[in-house]
């Protein structure tokens, strides 16, 4: 069966909720019925055949051919299948994912991977602020799976993450890895203002030192290492990173002794 | 079927009575080999036979850096016991007291079985709040403070309950030094069958007991029958040209390994030939009743 393929027509005239186009909604729905499901969420209220031309039948492997920033909630809630998107999403791409492939070909909005629970997100450009956060009044944010942003991320990357990896490859914004409370974060080509800001436990990884540190993170040393031998060694089997990123004694600061201080930023010397 | 004979030797027409165990398994890395092996050494001290160690235990193969998981060397170690309680205890005894303890170690699971052991997650609590979990892929380790830095713990290891413990066979020679050349090529044989250990001292068994014995209390005592020194006395086995027995036991992941194992052994032993080493080859059995795997040596000769 060919993949269930929806092909961008125009620029949409408003917000889509492309949340009901995963593989477990779709499951058993024809696809002219497909076309029928209403994606805007303005009075307008666009159904899916105004926006997408639809082709091929087998919702276990969706495909977006086109995007644009107003394409919101890509694959909320997949649990299984691969859904790939051709081009830009909008805010909260993969929420909640818990399963399954996310692929963005493009920069993803705010809030991309927010409360993941497991599954894989790979965005190949950038993705906005609040990378795996949890939305406003949510006491957790990734809580499991693999996010992957192959460009740059915003502030606030994996703000408040619980479980899982999340790797920026090119570098992050301000505050990333912020209250953290567990999980690993990686993040290649520099960070912003105080990473680990008021994390709890949890690891950020780092390629290079941070530039401004939290005054209530501590320096730790840098003994030997063999947890820093297998991240770096799954990062590369992953085909996430090419190269080591911590080597075999990376630098350590503790913290954030604000809260408590149970976090580490591991860096390579 | 008479005994036979091979390179000038004699194999007994007998067969090897072996018995079913729980195993596993675990890979221990350091900074180099020499404290790869030493870590391995230590825990697998005091465990040549269940019946007064609690388990056997052995190296099992020394790996290179890059058959390991974080790419230094190691040795993967094998433990067997008759149950699993038993294998459990006597894994996260040796593990936290011989691996977590030596310099620069360490410890991943090293077989995949039908169930789970605790490692890592028991080995945890010397951590003593300080200990971080991590999951990465699909596995999960415990990262403990130590004063050379962290002693990294896989989570658990896998259990098997197909392993086989209590293949053997003797070796009997003219002089003591030639019956210890004999098992030594046999031992160095064994050695590279993967999933089959052998657990006595260098391998290498001179007390082969039988069950039970005139005092009460005795779980097994001596084998009269194979003891040079009695050949006169008792119903001895041994004819007038054997002056030294030793006997080399078997515990395997599987049946198979533990005929492996068998077989490189014997075919060593054979290949040493009778001048050097064993004019005889023979193995231990209960009459058949007892175990649940038999090795007849007819089968196993190369």
């Amino acid at each position: 069966m060919k993949g269930l393929t929806f092909t961008l027509v125009a620029e949409p005239p408003e917000r889509l909720d492309l949340s009901p186009l995963t593989p477990e909604r779709l499951a058993g729905i024809e696809t002219r019925d497909v076309e029928t499901i209403q994606i805007g969420m303005s009075k307008q209220g666009s159904k899916v055949g105004d926006i997408f031309r639809v082709a091929g039948s087998d919702p276990t492997n969706i495909v977006f051919e086109g995007g644009s920033t107003r394409l919101d909630l890509v694959a909320q809630g997949m649990r299984g299948g691969s859904v790939r998107l051709v081009g830009n999403a909008g805010a909260q791409a993969g929420r909640a994912m818990r399963g399954g492939k996310l692929t963005i070909e493009g920069n993803a909005g705010p809030y991309a991977g927010s409360g993941m629970r497991g599954g894989r997100l790979e965005i190949t450009g950038n993705a906005g602020d609040h990378l795996g956060a949890p939305l406003v009044g949510e006491l957790a944010g990734m809580n499991g799976g693999v996010l992957i942003v192959r460009g740059k991320a915003g502030a606030f990357a994996a703000d408040r993450m619980r479980r899982g990896l999340i790797a920026v490859l090119k570098g992050s914004g301000d505050l990333a890895g912020s209250r953290m409370i567990a999980g690993t974060l990686v993040v290649a080509g520099g960070t912003g203002e105080m990473p680990g800001y008021l994390m709890r436990r949890g690891s950020i990884l780092l390629d290079r030192a941070p530039a401004r540190m939290s005054p209530s993170f501590v320096e730790c040393g840098a003994p030997e290492s063999v947890f820093a031998a297998i991240i770096d060694r799954h990062l590369i089997a992953d085909g996430i990173l090419k190269r080591p990123l911590l080597g075999s004694a990376p630098r350590k600061y503790g913290g954030d002794n604000a809260v408590l201080g149970m976090g580490e930023v591991l860096f390579s010397r | 079927m008479p005994n036979m004979s091979v390179n000038g030797m004699t194999i007994d027409d007998t067969f090897a009575e072996a018995f079913g165990m729980r195993a596993t398994a675990i890979v221990i890395t350091a900074p180099s080999r020499k404290w790869a092996r030493q870590a391995a050494i230590t825990m697998t001290g005091f465990a040549t036979s269940v019946i007064g160690c609690g388990c056997e235990a052995a190296i099992d193969l020394d790996l290179p850096p890059s058959a390991t998981p974080d790419g230094r060397p190691g040795c993967r170690v094998m433990i067997f016991a008759m149950g699993t309680d038993e294998l459990q205890k006597q894994l996260l005894n040796r593990v936290g007291q011989c691996v977590l303890t030596s310099p620069g170690s360490a410890c991943f699971a090293g077989l995949q079985g039908s169930a789970e052991l605790k490692l890592g997650s028991a080995l945890r609590y010397f951590g003593d709040g300080w200990q971080i979990s991590k999951k990465i892929g699909d596995r999960h380790f415990w990262r403990i403070p130590v004063m050379d830095g962290e002693f990294l713990c896989e989570a658990t290891t896998g259990l098997t309950k197909e392993a086989v413990g209590g293949g053997n066979f003797f070796v009997m020679a003219q002089s003591s030094a030639n019956a210890l050349a004999a098992a030594e090529a046999a031992v160095a044989a064994i050695g590279m069958v993967p999933g089959a250990i052998v657990p006595f001292p260098g391998g290498i068994a001179r007390s082969g007991s039988k069950i039970g014995g005139k005092y009460k209390g005795m779980i097994a005592s001596a084998n009269e029958a194979y003891a040079p020194t009695l050949r006169g006395v008792v119903a001895s086995e041994l004819g007038p040209d054997i002056n030294a027995v030793l006997e080399i036991v078997i515990d395997g992941e599987t049946n198979d390994a533990v005929a492996a194992a068998m077989k490189a052994g014997i075919k060593a032993v054979i290949e040493l030939g009778p001048k050097r080493g064993a004019v005889r080859i023979s193995a231990g059995n209960y009459g058949g009743k007892l175990g649940k795997f038999i090795y007849s040596l007819k089968n196993m000769l190369p």
